[in-house]
C-alpha cells in the first residue's frame, strides 16, 4: 500500500514537472511547480522527514512561489511565444536526456548495494532530531545562515531601490 | 510490520480526498442547478456599471515584490526557531546564546530595512524605495 | 490498516465535516444577528423561528443562482481558486484535537490525526491557502479583484510572520509541536486556582497571535482585501453563485479554525471543570472546547461591530514594525526566563 502511495506521489511530481515545461502561460507553469513541490513534500513525509516535508511546503510552495506568482502578476507576463527552436536542441536534446538518465541510473546502481532497501518512515527526521543536528553538530553552518539572510536582506533592498 | 508513522498521516490524506470531492461536488451541483443565460454585457468585468477600459493587468508597485522577498527571508528565520524551541530545554543556556547570536545578525538586517524605509508603504517617507 | 479502521476514520471525517459546515453556516447567521443587535437592528428574522433557517435558505439560493464567468477571465484558474480556498480552509481541521483521547474501534474519536508536526502542518496549510485569494484576483481580470488580491496576499504573508513568531513562546514551554501534547501540558492549575493555560504566561504571545490571525483571515479591522467602500468586494468581485459561496465558507471556516487553534494553544483546549456521571464527563470536554471557540467567534464579531478599518499603509506598518518585533521580543524574553528560572527562583526564596 505504501508502495502504491509512493508511486502516486512520484508520478504526480513527474507529471507536474512535465506540465510545467509544456504549459505556455507562466502562471500555469508556476502552479505546476507548486504541484511538484507538494508532491516532493509528500515523498519526504513518507520517508520520515516530517520537518523537511513541512518546511518544503511552507518555504518553497508557500513563500518562494508566492514571490514567483507576484513577479508573473507584476510583470504582466503573457503567453510565451515559441521561439525559433534551434536545430541542436531538437536533435540532441532527447538523446542527451536519456544519456543523463542512464548515467544517473548507473551511478545509483553502483553506489548502493542491492539489499539496501529504503524503509518508509525510517529516516530520523522529527523536528527534535533536526534540532539536535542543527544546534549541536552543525552549529557553525547554522550561525553562518544568519549572515546569509543578512546579505539577502541587503540584496532585496538594492534590487527594489530606484536608480537615482 | 505495520508502519505506525505513515499510518498516522493516512487520515489526513483521507480528509484531503473527502474535502476535494466535497468542493468539486459543490461546483458540479451549482453548475447543474443554476441557470445559464449569458449575455455579452453580463460577461464583462465589473467596473461600477460602465464599460471596462483597458486591461486589468497593469504593472504594480515594486513594494509588493519587496514584501514577498522579505517574507521569504524572515520565513526562513522563523522556521529555524521551531526546532530550536522544541529542544530548547535540552540545550539550556547554550541554546539561548546561540539563538541570540543568530537573531542579532538577522535583526541587524531588519534594522537596516527599517532605516532604509523599506517597511513604509507610502511614497513620502520611503526614501526612493 | 484493517478495513474497519479505515471505515471508522471515514465516518469520523464525514461527521467532522457535517458538524463543521453546520458551524460555518451558523457562524454566518450568528454574525449577522450579533452585528445587527450592535447596530440596533434585528438581523434576519423571516426564515424560520428567529431566522434560524436562514443558512439553509442561503444555501439553496446560492446553489441555484447563475454562475457567471467573465469572458476576459482565465477559466481554469478562475474555477480552481475558490476550490483551493475551501479545501485548504477545511484541511486545517485535520490536526485539531476537539476532545480528550477516546479510542473507538481503533480510531481516536476527537482528532483526525495527531502528527508530530501538528502546529507546522497548520502553518503549511495556511501558507497554501493564500493562493486561493491571489489566483482569484488575478484570474478574474478585473481591476478591483486584482487590487484586492494583491493587497490581501501582501497582508497575509506579512502577518504570517507575526503569527509564526507568536506561537514559539508556547513551544518553548511545551517542547512539542503536537497539538495534543500542547493541550496536555495545560492540564491542572497554577497555585491551585489559576488554570495552567498558556495565555497567562504567554499573554503577549496570545495578543500577537490573535491580532495576526485576524489579519490573516482578512477580517475587520484588517479587511483590506474586501474593503467594500473602495474595492467593491475585493478579490471575489467577479464571483457569483456557488463559487462566491465557497470563498465565503472558506473565510468562516478559517475563522473557526483560528478560534480552535487559539483555544488549543492558549486556552487549554478541552480542559475545564469535570463533574457529574461518567456519561457527562465524556461530553463536558467537548462542551468546554465549543464554548471557548464560541467566545473567540464572538470576539471576531464584536471587533467587526466596533472597530473601523485600518488604512493599508498603517496595516502594513503595524504588522512589520509593531507586531513582528513584539512577537520576537516575546520569544527572547520567554527563552530567557526559562533559562534563568532556576537562578531567579533561588533569588526570590
Amino acid at each position: 500500500m505504501y508502495q502504491a502511495l509512493f508511486f502516486l506521489f512520484a508520478a504526480s511530481a513527474v507529471g507536474f514537472a512535465i506540465n510545467l515545461l509544456i504549459q505556455r502561460h507562466p502562471i500555469h507553469s508556476a502552479l505546476s511547480l507548486i504541484g511538484v513541490m507538494g508532491s516532493l513534500a509528500s515523498l519526504y513525509l513518507m520517508l520520515g522527514a516530517e520537518f523537511l516535508a513541512v518546511v518544503q511546503v511552507i518555504v518553497y510552495a508557500g513563500a518562494v512561489m508566492v514571490l514567483f506568482v507576484f513577479v508573473i502578476m507584476l510583470l504582466n507576463a503573457d503567453k510565451e511565444e515559441p521561439s525559433d527552436r534551434s536545430k541542436m536542441a531538437k536533435y540532441l536534446g532527447l538523446p542527451l536526456l536519456f544519456l543523463l538518465l542512464a548515467m544517473i541510473t548507473v551511478v545509483i546502481y553502483r553506489q548502493f548495494p542491492e539489499d539496501a532497501m529504503v524503509q518508509f518512515g525510517d529516516f530520523p527526521g522529527q523536528t527534535a532530531a533536526i534540532g539536535r543536528l542543527l544546534f549541536r553538530d552543525f552549529l557553525l553552518p547554522f550561525e553562518v545562515i544568519s549572515i546569509l539572510i543578512l546579505i539577502a536582506i541587503i540584496g532585496a533592498i538594492v534590487l527594489a531601490k530606484k536608480e537615482p | 510490520m505495520p508502519n505506525y508513522y505513515i499510518q498516522s498521516y493516512i487520515p489526513i490524506l483521507m480528509l484531503l480526498a473527502v474535502v476535494i470531492l466535497l468542493a468539486v461536488g459543490m461546483l458540479v451541483a451549482s453548475y447543474l442547478l443554476g441557470q445559464h443565460r449569458p449575455t455579452r454585457e453580463k460577461l464583462t468585468a465589473y467596473e461600477c456599471g460602465i464599460t471596462p477600459t483597458g486591461d486589468a493587468r497593469h504593472r504594480f508597485s515594486v513594494k509588493f515584490y519587496l514584501v514577498a522577498m522579505l517574507f521569504i527571508l524572515f520565513d526562513v528565520e522563523v522556521i529555524f526557531l521551531y526546532p530550536w524551541a522544541v529542544i530548547f530545554k535540552e540545550l539550556g543556556i547554550f541554546g539561548f546564546v546561540e539563538m541570540l547570536l543568530f537573531l542579532v545578525i538577522v535583526l541587524a538586517g531588519f534594522a537596516y530595512l527599517w532605516k532604509k524605509g523599506a517597511l513604509d508603504w507610502t511614497k513620502a517617507d520611503s526614501g526612493g524605495l | 490498516m484493517p478495513p474497519a479502521v479505515i471505515l471508522f476514520t471515514l465516518v469520523k471525517i464525514l461527521l467532522l465535516l457535517v458538524v463543521l459546515l453546520t458551524a460555518v453556516a451558523y457562524a454566518v447567521l450568528f454574525e449577522r444577528k450579533v452585528v445587527a443587535r450592535m447596530q440596533s437592528r434585528w438581523g434576519p428574522t423571516r426564515v424560520g423561528p428567529h431566522g434560524l433557517l436562514q443558512p439553509l435558505a442561503d444555501a439553496v439560493k446560492l446553489l441555484t443562482k447563475e454562475d457567471i464567468t467573465p469572458s476576459s477571465a482565465f477559466r481554469f484558474i478562475y474555477t480552481m481558486a475558490p476550490l483551493l480556498s475551501l479545501v485548504f480552509a477545511l484541511l486545517a481541521f485535520a490536526v485539531i484535537p476537539f476532545g480528550p483521547p477516546l479510542t473507538l474501534g481503533g480510531v481516536d474519536a476527537f482528532q483526525v490525526a495527531d502528527p508530530d508536526i501538528g502546529l507546522l502542518f497548520l502553518f503549511a496549510v495556511s501558507s497554501m491557502g493564500v493562493y486561493g485569494i491571489t489566483l482569484a484576483g488575478w484570474s478574474s481580470n478585473s481591476k478591483y479583484s486584482l487590487l484586492g488580491s494583491l493587497r490581501s496576499t501582501a497582508q497575509m504573508i506579512s502577518y504570517e510572520l507575526a503569527v509564526g513568531l507568536s506561537v514559539i513562546g508556547v513551544l518553548l514551554m511545551t517542547g512539542s509541536l503536537s497539538l495534543r501534547t500542547i493541550v496536555d501540558a495545560q492540564a491542572g492549575t497554577y497555585w491551585g486556582f489559576l488554570p495552567r493555560w498558556h495565555v497567562f504566561p504567554q499573554i503577549v504571545g496570545f495578543f500577537c497571535f490573535y491580532v495576526g490571525a485576524i489579519a490573516e483571515t482578512n477580517r475587520l479591522p484588517f479587511d483590506m482585501p474586501e474593503a467594500e467602500t473602495e474595492l467593491v468586494a475585493g478579490y471575489h468581485t467577479e464571483y457569483s453563485s456557488m463559487k462566491f459561496a465557497m470563498f465565503f465558507m472558506a473565510e468562516y471556516a478559517n475563522m473557526v479554525a483560528v478560534s480552535c487553534v487559539a483555544t488549543v494553544l492558549f486556552f487549554g483546549g478541552w480542559h475545564g471543570p469535570l463533574f457529574g456521571p461518567p456519561s457527562l464527563q465524556v461530553v463536558l470536554p467537548l462542551f468546554w472546547f465549543a464554548l471557548k471557540v464560541f467566545c473567540f467567534l464572538f470576539v471576531y464579531v464584536w471587533l467587526r461591530g466596533t472597530l473601523p478599518r485600518f488604512r493599508y499603509d498603517q496595516l502594513m506598518a503595524f504588522g512589520w514594525k509593531f507586531l513582528m518585533p513584539v512577537a520576537l521580543g516575546n520569544v527572547i524574553l520567554t527563552s530567557f526566563v526559562i533559562v534563568a528560572w532556576p537562578a531567579l527562583s533561588r533569588f526570590w526564596s
